[in-house]
C-alpha cells in the first residue's frame, strides 16, 4: 500500500486499471458487437466473438436514408428515420435557444444589483432539482389544452429548453465570475453598450463553459424520454420513444434494436472522446459552487 | 441623463427576461398547475375545467395506500443504497488512482461514456445482459455449469439488478469530482504530513478524506437528488415489476398518468416526491452557506496571524 507521488506503481494499479476499463466500455463494446449480428447469432448459445459481421441492423434501421434497397427487407419501416430527424431538429433547437437565453440570464444575476436579482438566483438554484417526471401531468394537461403544442416539436422543444435552464445558468454563472471586470469596464469606457460588451467581450472569454453546457444540454435533450413520449405524436416521435416502443413488444428483435440504440448512443460518445475534457469541467464547476 | 439611468436600471431585466419568461411559462406555471390538479379526481379524456375537486381526497387516498407506500421505501431504499456504494467504490478509485500517468484522461474518457449515453439505452443493454436465455451473464454461468439467475424476474434480484445497473453508469461521476478535489488540495499539506512521517492510510484518513469532505458532501447530495430522479432505466428494464419491487415514484408517478389515467393522484403523488426533494436540497443549501462562513472565518483568521506576525 505504500503509495507515494514519485514512486513506481504497483503492478495491481495497472491490473485494477484493466479491470476498470473493461466494466466500463464491455457492456457498450457488447452492444455495438450486438449490432453487427444476426438475430440467429445472438440468440443462438453457442456463438461468441466469432461471427460474420452484417449490416442488416443498420439497413433495416435506416431503410429510408439508403440510396439502395437492402434485399433482406420486404418493406421499409420509415418510423426509425423519421424519429431520428425529429430529434436532431429538436435536441439542436433546444440546445442554441437554452445557451442564448441561459447565457444571457446568467450574466444578469452575475455582474448586476438589481431588484429581484436574489429570488431569480434562488429559483434557478431550486428549480435544478425538479424530476421530469413531476412535469408530466401539468405537461399532459398545458401543452394541448393552452398551449396547442400537443404532438408538435415546438412543443417539445419549449419544455426541454424550460428543464435545462436551471442548469445552464447555474454552470455559466461560475464561468462568468472569472471574466476579469476590468475588461468589461475598459469596453464600457470605449462606448460599448452593455450588449456589445456580453456579446464581444464576455461570450468569447466563456467559450469552454458554453462548450460544457452546450453539451450536457443536447445530451438530455437527445436522449430524454418520458415528457417526449407524452408530448409527440406519431410524426414527432424522437429516437428514444420509438426504441421504448418497439420493446415493450413480445418479441424483442435484438438485432436491431440493438442497432437502433447505438446509433442514438453514437453522438453522446463523439462528444465524449472529443470533448471529455470540457465534460469534467462542466461537472466539477457544476458540484464545486453550491 | 434620466433616460440613460433609465436604461441602465432596466439592462439586468433586458437580459434576465427572455430565460425568465420561458420559466415561468413552461417551469413555474406546470409546477402550479399540478399543485392545483392534486386537488382533483382527474382523466386524460377529461378537460381539466371538467374535473371534480375533492380537496386533500388524493393526498388522503396515498397516505392510506400500502402499495404508494411499499413504492416509497423502494425509492429510500435505492437511492440510499445506489449513492452509499457509489460514492464508497468512486471515492475510494480516486484516491487508489490519484496519480500524473500519460493515459489518464483517455481512462476518464472512457469512464465517462457510461452516463453520456441515454438512460433508455443503458436500460437496454443491461436489460438484454440480464435475459434469462440470451443474455451473457446467465451463458457464462451455464457455462461454467452453474444454475441460472432470474436477473430480473426474482423481486429480490430485479432489485438488485437495477442497482447495479445504476451503479455502472453513475460511480464515474463519484470518481471524477473526487479525483478533481484530490487533485486540487494543497501538496503543501500532503507534503508536510509524509516529512512527518504519516503512512498513506493515515494521510487519507487525516489529510486527505477531512480536506475533501465539503466538496464530497455536495457531490453525494447532488447524486441523491439525481437517483430519485431515475426512471427509464428502471422503465426499460423491469418497468417496475416484479409486483412494486422495482417501482421508485418517479415510474409510479408516470405509469399512474399514463396506464392508470389517474391524473389528480399523479400529481399528488408528484408533489410528495418534490417535498422529499426539496427537503435534501435546503439541507444542501444549508451545508454550503454554513460551510462557507466556516471558510471564511479560517481565511480571516490565517490573514490576521500573517499580520501579527509580519507587525511582531
Amino acid at each position: 500500500m505504500a503509495i507515494r507521488p514519485d514512486d513506481r506503481p504497483h503492478p495491481g494499479f495497472y491490473v485494477l486499471l484493466i479491470c476498470l476499463v473493461f466494466m466500463s466500455a464491455g457492456p457498450i463494446a457488447l452492444m455495438l458487437m450486438n449490432s453487427f449480428k444476426l438475430n440467429v447469432d445472438i440468440t443462438s448459445p453457442t456463438a461468441g466473438l466469432l461471427f460474420m459481421p452484417t449490416l442488416q441492423n443498420y439497413e433495416t434501421a435506416l431503410c429510408e436514408f439508403l440510396p439502395y434497397d437492402p434485399e433482406h427487407l420486404r418493406r421499409c419501416d420509415p418510423t426509425f428515420g423519421r424519429a431520428l430527424v425529429n430529434s436532431l431538429i429538436i435536441s439542436l433547437v433546444a440546445t442554441g435557444l437554452t445557451l442564448v437565453l441561459g447565457c444571457m440570464a446568467a450574466y444578469a444575476i452575475v455582474r448586476f444589483r438589481f431588484m429581484g436579482r436574489d429570488a431569480a438566483s434562488f429559483t434557478t438554484l431550486i428549480m435544478r432539482m425538479v424530476p421530469p417526471a413531476v412535469l408530466l401531468v401539468p405537461v399532459f394537461g398545458i401543452w394541448n389544452e393552452q398551449f396547442g403544442l400537443d404532438g408538435t416539436r415546438s412543443g417539445i422543444i419549449l419544455v426541454y429548453v424550460a428543464m435545462n435552464l436551471p442548469f445552464v445558468i447555474w454552470i455559466l454563472q461560475s464561468f462568468i465570475v472569472q471574466v476579469p471586470i476590468q475588461l468589461e469596464e475598459a469596453a464600457r469606457i470605449d462606448g460599448a453598450g452593455p450588449f456589445r460588451v456580453f456579446f464581444l467581450v464576455v461570450l468569447p472569454l466563456i467559450q469552454p463553459g458554453l462548450a460544457a453546457a452546450a453539451i450536457f444540454t443536447f445530451r438530455i435533450a437527445w436522449n430524454e424520454f418520458l415528457l417526449a413520449n407524452a408530448l409527440s405524436d406519431r410524426n414527432s416521435r424522437t429516437v428514444p420513444v420509438t426504441i421504448v416502443n418497439s420493446i415493450t413488444e413480445y418479441n424483442i428483435d435484438w438485432g436491431v434494436i440493438m442497432a437502433t440504440g447505438m446509433l442514438l448512443a453514437i453522438p453522446p460518445i463523439l462528444f465524449t472522446f472529443f470533448a471529455s475534457r470540457q465534460i469534467i469541467t462542466g461537472m466539477t464547476a457544476g458540484a464545486v459552487k453550491g | 441623463m434620466s433616460n440613460i439611468q433609465a436604461a441602465n436600471r432596466l439592462t439586468p431585466y433586458m437580459f434576465l427576461a427572455p430565460a425568465a419568461a420561458v420559466m415561468a411559462i413552461a417551469l413555474l406555471y406546470p409546477i402550479g398547475y399540478m399543485v392545483w390538479a392534486s386537488f382533483l379526481d382527474w382523466n386524460p379524456s377529461q378537460r381539466i375545467g371538467e374535473a371534480d375537486f375533492v380537496g386533500f381526497q388524493n393526498y388522503i387516498n396515498l397516505w392510506g395506500s400500502d402499495s404508494f407506500w411499499e413504492s416509497f421505501w423502494v425509492t429510500i431504499r435505492f437511492a440510499v443504497v445506489v449513492v452509499s456504494v457509489e460514492m464508497v467504490i468512486g471515492v475510494g478509485l480516486a484516491l487508489l488512482l490519484d496519480r500524473q500517468l500519460k493515459g489518464m484522461s483517455v481512462l476518464r474518457t472512457i469512464f465517462i461514456l457510461p452516463m453520456m449515453i441515454a438512460p433508455i439505452v443503458v436500460g437496454l443493454m443491461w436489460r438484454y445482459m440480464y435475459h434469462p436465455q440470451v443474455g451473457v451473464f446467465n451463458r457464462w454461468l451455464s457455462d461454467l455449469g452453474l444454475p441460472t439467475i432470474p436477473f430480473l424476474s426474482d423481486s429480490g434480484w430485479a432489485f438488485a439488478s437495477v442497482v447495479i445497473a445504476d451503479i455502472w453508469q453513475w460511480t464515474p461521476f463519484i470518481f471524477i469530482l473526487a479525483l478533481a478535489a484530490l487533485q486540487s488540495l494543497p501538496p503543501s499539506a500532503i507534503e508536510a504530513s509524509r516529512v512527518d512521517g504519516a503512512t498513506p492510510m493515515q494521510q487519507i484518513l487525516y489529510i486527505k478524506l477531512p480536506l475533501m469532505m465539503p466538496v464530497l458532501i455536495v457531490t453525494c447530495l447532488l447524486r441523491l437528488i439525481d437517483a430519485f430522479k431515475v426512471l427509464e432505466v428502471i422503465l426499460v428494464m423491469t418497468n417496475g415489476g416484479p409486483g412494486l419491487s422495482t417501482e421508485i415514484l418517479a415510474l409510479r408517478i408516470s405509469r399512474t398518468a399514463s396506464e392508470f389515467r389517474q391524473l389528480g393522484e399523479a400529481a399528488a403523488m408528484s408533489n410528495y416526491l418534490l417535498i422529499l426533494l426539496m427537503i435534501i436540497t435546503a439541507i444542501m443549501f444549508i451545508y454550503t452557506r454554513v460551510n462557507d462562513a466556516r471558510l471564511a472565518r479560517i481565511r480571516a483568521a490565517g490573514a490576521k496571524a500573517t499580520q501579527e506576525e509580519e507587525e511582531a
